[in-house]
């Protein structure tokens, strides 16, 4: 089995990011002329094959997405790229790395991306406190303009693709992909209606593509290297490398490239080093703040999308949270749905009436004050956001936390009751 | 009014965007990176250029938390409150912030050096407890080595 | 049509719709907040949720909101589902967390949708323990009030102000659990339509300022069915009265005019029912001073006068009933009825009825209008002149832009992704006025010139239509390129609109739009048109007949005729202080009919109570020539009573005493329908007062109509009779026939569980549809068969502007243009004060500057006003507020030097 390490491999040691040249030197732009002599759809055909699912949380197969894109004369112009680097999932910190450490390798995908839907205009959407994304993005972009990679008849091709960085005013609600489109378009980011889907009716009206940081990265490599070889990278039946990562009290919290499908007790064991010296594992987090808790008889589950799917959580973002057991699980599932609650866009009655609700109950168990009702308050809330109830997938990711930790902590909460306190304050 | 710069800033943003108003959080933005934050006046100023009402503007700048709509300190401090930040240390951060700064959350220092806001995860999570002030990123904070931080902003 | 399957029943669906407007259809109560029949679906509320089944054998299935989910065949959903219904509850219980618990002290307490869903979804206890949050209230103007502690964050406001409305000075502000919706900073609220943020909120953050002064609960109301006074739309309206003085105005849903909305003036321009002004004794001259007689004491005078005189003249009026001109009419005979408008209106309103009847095409209702794909405006600035219309001609410019939608297969009602789908992309509206309108912000292209101008462009447009069109020579490049786009958008168009009217007072204004008419259908595109008229009943008057007002003037200067009745009309309006005096004070005797005390009334020897909208019943025709029925909401103080009722009463006591067979208001209607033809038809405007359902009268008051036997306690322990109505088949009382009336006669829109206007849902025959059985009114005009071929061919010469002079033309006012709203408290601060407005380079031509006092002259009679400077308005034009005090009575357009007072 191999190990390689595509997205990351190139990365300085110092984490400074590889200029053009440098990027160039190591192969950088070379799919990008292979994409440019390839018909779109098969560009689209290839990433389909690959295997490559959107790295962002969801996990929706990249090449299907594209595929309904309108192409061809007849298609509305113009079509829009998007690259999502709104990364805001509490616990998530892997497409920094990437946009810090390797920015041509975010235009270059975005590139290919564009080449395969047609788009002539492209947005890095960047959340504002990345400060220093920004300006290694920006300078990145610049680099390319004045190399020809973009404008006019990029690479000396018949095609045209504007690239430019919007950086955002905060909101987790942009990293929503209908979101991101009205935040993009100076409007309040509350989600849109689907359908239509931004694939046919997008940003400003037109077919529209948002796709994550690391699923862009990954483009290069699969049009340098084929379908088959980006399967080859994973373990399990989900192509590709991943960014790992962890964080909490583990000896070395830290972020990884590595296949599709490592197991978190690898993850934990061997990445991370282990719990910090005195402490216990009680659980995880495995995908960022809106996946369900997974605990110690899930540490062999194989982290791909549809094996964490299996074992009642989700792959999320690939950056797992860790939960020790000197930390009051209750205590963080508050700090989880104070989140989710702030950051409802007010939208959905459930999402703006429920999350907050739920927060308020969370804190009266960290005050000693709950009662086994509230119990059964929270479950209720817990169904109240599930999927299907809300207009977007906030409250239903807020849920996840909350009803797993009611599942797998139920002991903790009762604590709470009968001790009239938080045992860990 | 927006002064000849702002204006020349935000009209060279015109051209990224095929509508007017999707200039509008960078408008804002620009305007907060002169003053500080976006005033009432500013809010007019804004729209009027993009071909908007003040409400119009105001109800997309009331959404986005990184807009100030009231005046802040000489320095932001943007404390990351999230997870992981949370089980790494957040609340003893915090509470030695306010005690240091004597304000809460929302509030500005009455020599306004700084006002102190919550801030949603940061993304250096391997590197929790985290906070930004001004444009500059702190990792693997204590609360002894904020004080030290602290010392660099006047 | 489509079968869908609700809790394993088979029900016929309209597939083009929704699940939610299927349900309601059906008749099924599923709750809603943030779907609106006419605003559409954004999924927001989530209230509406139902379970849906994959296939019959699906025994789990999923939860959907019926909003969002077509209705399509074969679709299975239950209600009663369990989870279904819990969920629902949960809405409720997830919205009540901050909504206080202040219904008795809440205005909309007692016809409010949140209470109703609550009751409706079972909700009971709330579970909620924690504070709920609060706000800080606006002012937000004269007529709307704000409480947002109640607000259920349903974004129905926002949605139908901005979205619907296109306002743009209110929005939601902040996010999550604390959205606030307002405006950016206190102030009047700048929608001409703000008013119907009562009835489009679930609840109470927006209610009625204008009824908080004297607020009764929708239950101890009494309604009637009735039609807005205030133009000539004849927008449905639903007055409540409670001790004799009328307390509100909300809409009664027609389905082909106001649908669900109103304008402010229609909704809060009615106080001059309760004025102080009113005049509610009979007032005869004695002495030179005008004092209080009885009814007995003002017909014997009556019969004193008509016995005397030598000829006796009647003045009618274009705001009084159809029923009020015709028994004035019958008092002074054909001969001697004069329509109480000058001879260029009533051109201008037999040139729009030509037009009707010639069948060029077919008039246009606000329904259809909203369903044009391309219009043009020709002349009229509609905001201000036929306000309702304006929002219909909103909703057109949606219409090019659904062929995006139908592209994608988006249902029309899936309402935000539409409109995400169409951006900015409107229209084609083409609005070509005398200067800036309140619709320009969604017209394709706005064209400003003189009214000669306009119609020369119309012209334009007609020729390039059809080259039988007569040309128009002289034009300049940019009307012929502006002409061949209108005609462009105007030939490819599915159903297109010209709408025209008598705003810019222009014959061939109106004659231009015909001609386009006429084109487009002999070039085989059958297109609709529409005419705004001044006045509620100008298109009634004109069909009556009468002859113009400057005949009455003549009549008693020549001494022709020595007696004046004067029908619920103020000349001074009008007609110059000269003429209307030498009127007044040159007839022997003159007789004054009218609800308030004004400048014609001050003048008489004899001035009748007359009773106002809300105190009588009548037909009104509106400006598709629709004749309706208002009937009489309460019973007025005894000598007050209606005009035709007065001159009844005057001709018997004049000795003709078979009038005294005009006993009710049928038997005017029938003998109207004898001596005026063209009026016969109004009498099927709604049943007459013999109609019954099941033996009963329909009642004014709802059911729960309280305190009746105590309300006048400390007058007469007793409870009086209630008063008998000769004229309806209305009763004053809470008893009568349970049962819907037919929709002329629906007073008020009530249903069990159904508290609020939302109760319309049940009395239409599909939601937003018409009501059952049809919606109210007859058409007088019937289009003829065989349209006439011919254009007309009067092309007027292009304008030229004056030589040290300038056209004066009128401009109106929404608020304050029109003489009955005026006497509303808000709308009397909204509307505008004395001024001129020229064109910025003519003002500094002619050395003038913003706010000089400056004169100007009209038929020999100087008027003075503050100068305003308007870029919009074109050279060589001046305009004055219409209507507004002193600058009344002058007949415009005419032409005037201007300058400066020193």
């Amino acid at each position: 089995m191999t190990s390689e390490r595509p997205l990351t491999k190139d990365m300085k040691p110092g984490g400074e990011a590889l200029s053009l040249r440098e990027y160039e030197r190591v192969g950088g732009y070379h799919s990008v002329h292979k994409a440019l002599r390839m018909d779109p759809k098969n560009v689209t055909d290839l990433v389909t094959k690959s295997g490559l699912r959107g790295r962002g949380g969801a996990g929706f197969p990249t090449g299907s997405k594209w595929s309904f894109v309108p192409i061809g004369p007849d298609a509305p112009r113009p079509k829009y790229l998007i690259a999502n680097a709104d990364e805001m999932e509490p616990g998530t910190f892997k497409d920094r790395y990437l946009l810090e450490g390797n920015p041509h390798q975010l235009l270059e995908g975005m590139m290919i991306g564009a080449r395969a839907i047609e788009a002539e205009v492209a947005y890095v959407f960047l959340r504002a406190e990345y400060v220093l994304a920004g300006k290694r993005v920006a300078q990145a972009i610049a680099e390319a303009y004045s190399a020809g990679y973009l404008g006019h008849r990029i690479f000396g091709s018949e095609l045209n693709l504007e690239l430019y960085l919007h950086v955002s005013a905060g909101r987790y609600m942009c990293g929503e992909e209908t979101g991101l489109l009205n935040a993009l378009e100076g409007k309040r980011a509350n989600p849109r209606t689907k359908p239509p889907y931004p694939q046919v009716s997008g940003l400003f009206g037109k077919p529209t593509i948002v796709q994550n940081v690391e699923t862009l990265a990954n483009l290069p490599h699969i049009l340098n290297n084929g379908a088959d070889w980006f399967k080859s990278l994973s373990r399990t039946a989900d192509a590709g490398t991943k960014l790992y990562g962890a964080s909490g009290k583990v000896k070395r919290p830290g972020l990884w490239e590595l296949p599709m499908g490592t197991t978190m007790r690898e993850l934990l064991e061997e990445h991370s080093g282990g719990m910090q010296d005195g402490l216990k594992f009680r659980g995880v987090l495995p995908g960022g703040a809106s996946t369900d808790f997974l605990t110690e008889q899930h540490l062999d589950v194989k982290m791909d999308f549809t094996e964490t799917q299996k074992a009642g959580s989700r792959l999320g973002t690939g950056t797992m949270i860790v939960l020790d057991d000197q930390t009051c699980p209750v205590g963080m599932v508050w700090n989880l749905e104070d989140f989710f609650a702030q950051e409802s866009c007010g939208w959905c009655t459930p999402c703006w009436s429920g999350l907050r609700w739920a927060e308020r109950i969370l804190g009266a168990f960290e005050r000693g004050e709950g009662n086994e009702t509230d119990l059964e308050k929270l479950t209720w809330i817990t169904s109240f956001c599930a999927p299907g109830h809300t207009f977007c997938a906030l409250a239903p990711g807020a849920a996840e936390p909350l009803q797993s930790a009611l599942k797998y902590f139920r002991e903790d909460f009762l604590r709470h009751i009968h001790e009239k306190r938080c045992p860990w304050r | 009014m927006l002064t000849p710069e702002e204006r020349q800033e935000i009209e060279a943003e015109l051209p990224r965007y095929p509508q007017k108003q999707a200039v509008c959080i960078d408008a804002m933005k620009i305007v907060q990176r002169h003053r500080g934050w976006v005033s009432d006046e500013s809010i007019r100023d804004i729209a009027e250029l993009l071909g908007m009402s003040a409400d119009d503007l105001d109800g997309v700048a009331t959404f986005y938390n990184l807009i100030h709509r009231k005046p802040v300190g000489r320095h932001v401090i943007l404390l990351c409150n999230s997870v992981s930040c949370w089980i790494m240390g957040y609340e003893r951060l915090h509470q030695r912030l306010c005690k240091r700064l004597g304000v809460q959350f929302g509030e500005t220092t009455s020599d306004e050096r700084f006002t102190l806001l919550p801030i949603v995860c940061l993304g250096t999570c391997d590197h929790a407890p985290a906070l930004m002030i001004g444009n500059d990123l702190h990792v693997d904070v204590t609360p002894d080595s904020m004080d030290q931080v602290l010392e660099n902003y006047r | 049509m489509a079968i869908i399957y609700i809790d394993d029943k088979p029900h016929q669906a309209d597939a083009k719709q929704n699940l939610l407007h299927a349900c309601l259809s059906l008749g099924f109560n599923l709750p809603y907040f943030c779907w609106h029949p006419a605003l559409g679906s954004v999924g927001a509320c989530r209230q509406c949720a139902v379970k849906q089944f994959r296939t019959p054998d699906d025994k789990h299935g999923h939860l959907v909101m019926a909003c969002m989910i077509p209705a399509v065949e074969g679709t299975r959903i239950s209600i009663h589902d369990p989870e279904a219904v819990a969920f629902r509850a949960g809405i409720i219980e997830g919205m009540m967390q901050n909504h206080p618990h202040d219904c008795p002290v809440c205005d909309e307490g007692g016809e409010c949708h949140l209470q109703d869903m609550t009751v409706m979804t079972g909700h009971n206890y709330r579970r909620y323990d924690f504070p709920k949050r609060t706000f800080r209230n606006q002012y937000l103007g004269p007529f709307v009030n704000h409480e947002m502690n109640r607000c259920i964050q349903c974004y129905r406001c926002v949605r139908f102000y901005r979205e619907y409305a296109g306002g743009n000075d209110f929005n939601v502000f902040g996010i999550r659990n604390t959205a606030y919706f307002g405006r950016y900073q206190d102030g009047v609220l700048e929608s001409e339509f703000a008013g119907n943020l009562d009835e489009v909120c679930p609840t109470g953050v927006f209610t009625d300022a204008t009824h908080k002064h004297h607020y009764t609960r929708k239950w101890d109301l009494q309604f009637a069915p009735s039609v807005c006074v205030h133009c000539g739309l004849g927008c449905n309206i639903s007055p409540g009265e409670r001790y004799g003085t009328l307390r509100r105005i909300v809409n009664r849903y027609h389905g082909d005019i106001n649908g669900y909305f109103l304008c402010d003036r229609g909704r809060h321009g009615s106080e001059f029912v309760n004025s102080d002004q009113r005049i509610r004794q009979a007032r005869l001259r004695r002495n030179g001073q005008l004092q209080a007689v009885s009814k007995a004491e003002a017909l014997e005078h009556i019969r004193q006068v008509l016995t005397s005189s030598s000829r006796v003249i009647g003045i009618g009026s274009p705001r009084a009933s159809l029923e009020a001109n015709f028994a004035l009419r019958a008092a002074v005979g054909e001969r001697n009825f004069f329509a109480g408008i000058f001879q260029r209106e009533l051109r201008l309103l037999n040139r729009v009825l030509d037009v009707l009847r010639n069948g060029l095409a077919p008039a246009a209702s606000l329904r259809e209008m909203e369903n044009s794909d391309a219009v043009l405006v020709l002349g009229e600035d509609v905001t201000n002149y036929a306000p309702r219309m304006a929002l219909s001609l909103r909703q057109s410019v949606r219409q090019g832009p659904m062929a995006m939608a139908d592209k994608l297969k988006i249902p029309h009602w899936l309402d935000h992704s539409v409109r995400e789908l169409a951006q900015d992309s409107k229209g084609p509206l083409f609005i070509a006025s005398i200067a800036a309108t309140r619709l320009d912000d969604v017209a394709s292209e706005t064209y400003h010139a003189a009214p000669d101008e306009l119609a020369r462009l119309g012209f334009a447009v007609a020729h390039k239509l059809d080259d039988n069109a007569p040309a128009v020579s002289g034009l300049t490049l940019e009307q012929t390129a502006l002409a061949e786009r209108i005609a462009q958008a105007l030939r490819s168009a599915r159903q297109p609109l010209i709408v025209s009217g008598l705003s810019c007072h222009s014959t061939a204004v109106i004659s231009a739009a015909a001609n386009i008419a006429q084109a487009l259908r002999r070039t085989g595109q059958p297109s609709r048109v529409t005419f705004t008229v001044p006045e509620c009943n100008s298109v009634g008057l004109a069909l009556l007949g009468g002859r113009p007002l400057e005949d009455a003037f003549a009549a008693v200067r020549n001494r022709a005729a020595d007696t004046v009745i004067v029908l619920e009309n103020d000349l001074y309006r009008r007609a110059s202080v000269q003429d209307v005096d030498a009127l007044l004070l040159g007839a022997k005797h003159v007789i004054v009919l009218d609800h308030l005390t004004n400048a014609t009334s001050t003048k008489a020897e004899l001035v009748l109570p007359a009773a106002t909208f809300a105190e009588s019943d009548g037909t009104l025709v509106n400006n598709e020539a629709r004749a309706q029925r208002f009937f009489q909401t309460f019973v007025p103080q005894p000598d007050v009573q209606e005009s035709w009722r007065w001159l009844r009463d005057a001709i018997i006591a004049s000795g003709r005493q078979d009038f005294a067979a005009w006993e009710n208001l049928d038997h005017v209607i029938a003998s109207m329908a004898v001596e005026v033809p063209a009026l016969a038809a109004a009498s099927k405007a709604a049943p007459d007062a013999t109609f019954r359902m099941s033996g009963a009268k329909v009642p004014r008051q709802p059911e729960r109509y309280s305190g009746r036997t105590a309300m006048l306690a400390n007058i007469d322990l007793s409870e009086p009779k209630p008063p008998d109505d000769p004229d309806s088949p209305l009763s004053f009382s809470m008893e009568g026939s349970p049962d819907q009336p037919p929709s002329p006669l629906i007073p008020f829109a009530w249903s069990p569980g159904w508290n609020s206007y939302q109760a319309w849902n049940k009395f239409q025959e599909e939601i937003a549809g018409p009501l059952r059985g049809g919606n109210p009114g007859v058409p007088l005009v019937e289009a003829a068969a065989q349209p006439q071929q011919e254009y007309v061919r009067d092309v007027p010469a292009p304008f030229q502007p004056g030589d040290g002079e300038w056209l004066i033309v009128p401009f109106y006012h929404i608020f304050g243009s029109e003489e009955l709203s005026i006497h509303s408290h808000g709308v009397k601060q909204l509307s505008p004060g004395a001024y001129l407005a020229m064109n910025d380079k003519d003002a500094e031509r002619a050395r003038l500057r913003p706010e000089d006092r400056i004169e100007f002259t009209i038929a020999a009679i100087s008027y003075q006003a503050a100068l305003k400077v308007r870029a919009d308005l074109p050279q060589g034009i001046a305009a004055i507020p219409a209507g507004i005090e002193p600058l009344q009575g002058i007949q415009l357009p005419d032409w005037s030097r201007i300058v400066r007072v020193a």
